[in-house]
């Protein structure tokens, strides 16, 4: 048993947190960079394709690193603590992976090096208005056309839906079961609109939009949960970045924020509220961490559970710390100019991508009676 | 990283297991898992069984019977001892006093006290918190002054847990009324049937008598019975205390208790809202598990890893947690605490209440959870 990082880890933490500080150690620069669209830094982007960080969990034939889950782990981590608003999650870990698991050799070859090498940015057209984090499709159906497909219906929020190159849509399939097609970006008609976390999102709308199988045209619904699985876990490593600087953002202000003559720190109230805090972010920590492990080593369901797991112990842990880090910080945490609020604001857009806390108590309370105890252990 | 136990850690578990389920009586270990007061009897017999095979006081420096096992190992132990329902070893001798007289006492205290603390021939009580001294231990004010080649001691301990069964009680005495409250206290070692002991019972809001008062008046003690130096124990008592918070998150007995649970809530946990406690409650140990896991293997430079803090707190409001979801399991048959065993509802409702108020008691023991609090803000927030 282990909970350390290796070397080479440490060092890929030490280079991400290198670009990204340099990038946006200044909260001055996030605010800017997320002010004027795509809503991220082209240049940043090309930094991590250039660093390897954009095909860290690819195979090396196809331009990746042929890392695994603590890596991607690492990445999303050092990104959610200066909360850098490049589309890592969404394009590398969703979109990439659905790829990954589910393209041809040929999809994978020009997708995933587009990708690494930062020429692409890719997107998963995946909800659906009424869809709650559900690994199917309902509203958008695909229709054979001669010897190819089109697809039909609106996907929204797509995060960075309107920047992306290439398209990952899930669909209804004719004869039932979810499956996934490529759609290129300027072959649909895109709404962007900002997020509240400084991201972008986009209503997507396909009217008989010629689509490419991902591979072949089946029901993909397993691949869809493994890859949300993958990417619940990768979002519950930045949130742990997120919630870590939120907590220290908050002790330094509480030391040197001074009202009645002395610093805020001088208040019980507030220093026990603090130290709940950093109950819950430990607590969060260890889940993640052992969800990472678990995605690293185990079967789809053990994963599956596991993310569930962590899932709703960061949800808890993030709005509990998000909440707190404001209300300590007082007036200053409400205004933009002012980062923690953007740590919240982050933290409330991760917990509802991929399933808040609730919808994860749901899965695991229908579950409940069916064994004794937990054993985190292999 | 690697989830997993190394091949050796895992037989060691093995061990453990097989140890623990089949060499501790199998009336003692009902008797935990019943969560009923325990016996002296049953703790004396447990803990003996374990010393003689090298189990009772692992945590100890290996000469005194201690194992130099890792803090995982330590772990494993613990747990496994926790999951097989054997009660632990008696913390006053196994984690308090004797780990005390290791580090701090002479060789002739050493060879005095601790075969016998170690095998439970000696039952130790603790003598520390007074009616105005609790959290604020240091204002304590039993007194001893020397007196040729005695002290004499007056005051009063209270909270004095299982005092009914001591042999002997480690005290904290103020030796220098002129010094700063921390610097003029000494430990000293009481033999409890010596003349002016006097132990009277509190009753709890469980109707249980557990802990007690304990009173002094004009005690003697031999000075040979000090521990270390005069004037010194406070930092002798912090040493213990810091002792005290390992293995206080109770992880293992406590993820019993909920497995006992769900077989009691039956049809009950198709309620979505029961369903949903249970799992919301197992999600909060797992995490605290797996802090405590990340904890002791992290911890092998023998510094306590800062995450440490948190056990005692989450793992005690867990605790509570797990009593409070029986008794709204028992719904109005919780009522009937006093009923016994000719009565018509199942005896886990009847206790259940009696334990949930008992469990009060573990979030103001070992350092109160704001205690905890204050620690957390202070040593690791630097608040």
């Amino acid at each position: 048993m282990d909970f350390t990082y290796d070397d080479e880890q440490q060092a890929l933490r030490e280079a991400v947190r290198g670009l990204v500080g340099k990038a946006y150690g200044d909260f001055e620069n996030r605010r800017r960079a997320v002010a004027d669209d795509p809503g991220f830094s082209e240049s940043v982007w090309q930094q991590l394709a250039e660093m390897g960080v954009l095909g860290l969990p690819f195979e090396e034939q196809y331009g990746g690193m042929g890392a695994g889950a603590i890596e991607v782990g690492i990445v999303s981590q050092e990104l959610g603590r200066v909360v850098a608003p490049e589309p890592f999650l969404t394009s590398v870990v969703l979109a990439g992976g659905l790829v990954a698991e589910a393209g041809s050799e040929e999809q994978k070859a020009e997708l995933l090096g587009g990708l690494s090498s930062g020429d692409l940015v890719l997107a998963f057209a995946h909800a659906e208005p009424g869809s709650r984090w559900a690994p199917t499709a309902e509203a958008v159906r695909a229709e054979r056309a001669g010897d190819g497909w089109t697809l039909s219906g609106v996907k929204e929020p797509v995060l960075h839906g309107a920047r992306a190159d290439v398209l990952v849509v899930s669909a209804a399939l004719p004869d039932g079961g979810t499956g996934l097609f490529v759609v290129r970006g300027s072959a649909v008609v895109r709404d962007g609109y900002p997020t509240h976390d400084g991201g972008r999102a986009a209503r997507v709308v396909l009217d008989a939009t010629p689509a490419t199988p991902l591979g072949a045209a089946e029901d993909r619904t397993g691949i869809v949960t493994r890859v949300l699985d993958a990417a619940r876990v990768a979002a519950c490593n930045e949130a742990i970045g997120l919630m870590e600087v939120a907590l220290e953002l908050t002790a330094a202000y509480l030391k040197s924020r001074k009202q009645f003559g002395v610093t805020l720190n001088t208040f019980q109230a507030l220093t026990f509220r603090s130290a709940d805090m950093y109950v819950s972010l430990e607590l969060a920590r260890s889940m993640a961490v052992w969800a990472t492990m678990v995605l690293d080593g185990g079967s789809g369901e053990e994963t599956s559970v596991a993310a569930s797991r962590a899932a709703l112990r960061v949800s808890r842990a993030g709005r509990h710390i998000g909440q707190e880090a404001i209300q300590l910080h007082g007036g200053i945490g409400m205004t933009s100019e002012y980062s923690v609020g953007s740590y919240t604001s982050r933290l409330t857009a991760l917990d509802h991508l991929l399933g808040d806390g609730n919808h994860h108590l749901g899965l695991l309370a229908a579950g409940v009676s069916g064994y004794d105890e937990v054993d985190p252990l292999p | 990283m690697q989830l997993a136990l190394s091949a050796e850690d895992a037989e060691f578990r093995d061990e453990m297991r097989e140890f623990f389920t089949t060499q501790i009586p199998e009336e003692i270990r009902d008797a935990v898992r019943d969560q009923r007061e325990p016996t002296k009897d049953h703790l004396v017999t447990s803990m003996r069984i374990l010393n003689e095979h090298g189990l009772a006081v692992p945590n100890w420096p290996v000469e005194w019977g201690g194992r130099d096992w890792s803090p995982l190992r330590r772990h494993i132990w613990h747990e496994e001892m926790q999951r097989a329902f054997v009660p632990a070893p008696l913390a006053f001798n196994a984690t308090m006093i004797g780990p005390v007289i290791a580090q701090f006492g002479s060789q002739e205290l050493k060879e005095r006290f601790l075969p016998a603390t170690a095998n439970l021939d000696i039952w130790w009580s603790q003598g520390f918190s007074e009616p105005d001294a609790g959290s604020d231990l240091a204002s304590l004010r039993t007194t001893a002054v020397r007196d040729g080649d005695e002290y004499v001691v007056n005051g009063q301990k209270t909270w004095t847990t299982l005092g009914q069964y001591g042999d002997w009680i480690f005290t904290l005495v103020r030796t220098d009324p002129e010094a700063k409250k921390q610097a003029g206290i000494s430990m000293l070692l009481i033999d409890m049937t010596s003349p002016g002991v006097e132990v009277r019972p509190i009753e709890l809001i469980d109707g249980g008598h557990e802990v007690n008062e304990v009173w002094f008046s004009d005690v003697r003690v031999p000075l040979d019975n000090l521990v270390g130096e005069e004037n010194r124990a406070w930092d002798y008592a912090k040493f213990l205390l810091g002792n005290e918070r390992v293995g206080v998150a109770p992880v293992g007995a406590t993820k019993r208790h909920l497995a006992q649970a769900k077989e009691w809530a039956g049809p009950l946990l198709d309620d979505p809202l029961v369903a949903a406690r249970f799992a919301e409650i197992e999600n909060e140990l797992l995490a605290l598990e797996l802090t405590a896991l990340r904890v002791v293997a992290h911890s092998a430079d023998g510094k306590p890893h800062p995450a440490s803090s948190v056990l005692k707190l989450k793992g005690t409001e867990l605790q509570q947690a797990v009593t409070e979801l029986v008794v709204d399991l028992a719904g109005p048959a919780s009522l009937a605490s006093g009923a016994d065993d000719d009565s018509d509802l199942p005896w886990w409702t009847r206790r259940s209440t009696p334990i949930y108020l008992n469990f009060r008691k573990a979030s103001i023991y070992g350092g109160s959870n704001e205690v905890q609090r204050q620690i957390i803000a202070r040593t690791i927030l630097g608040l």
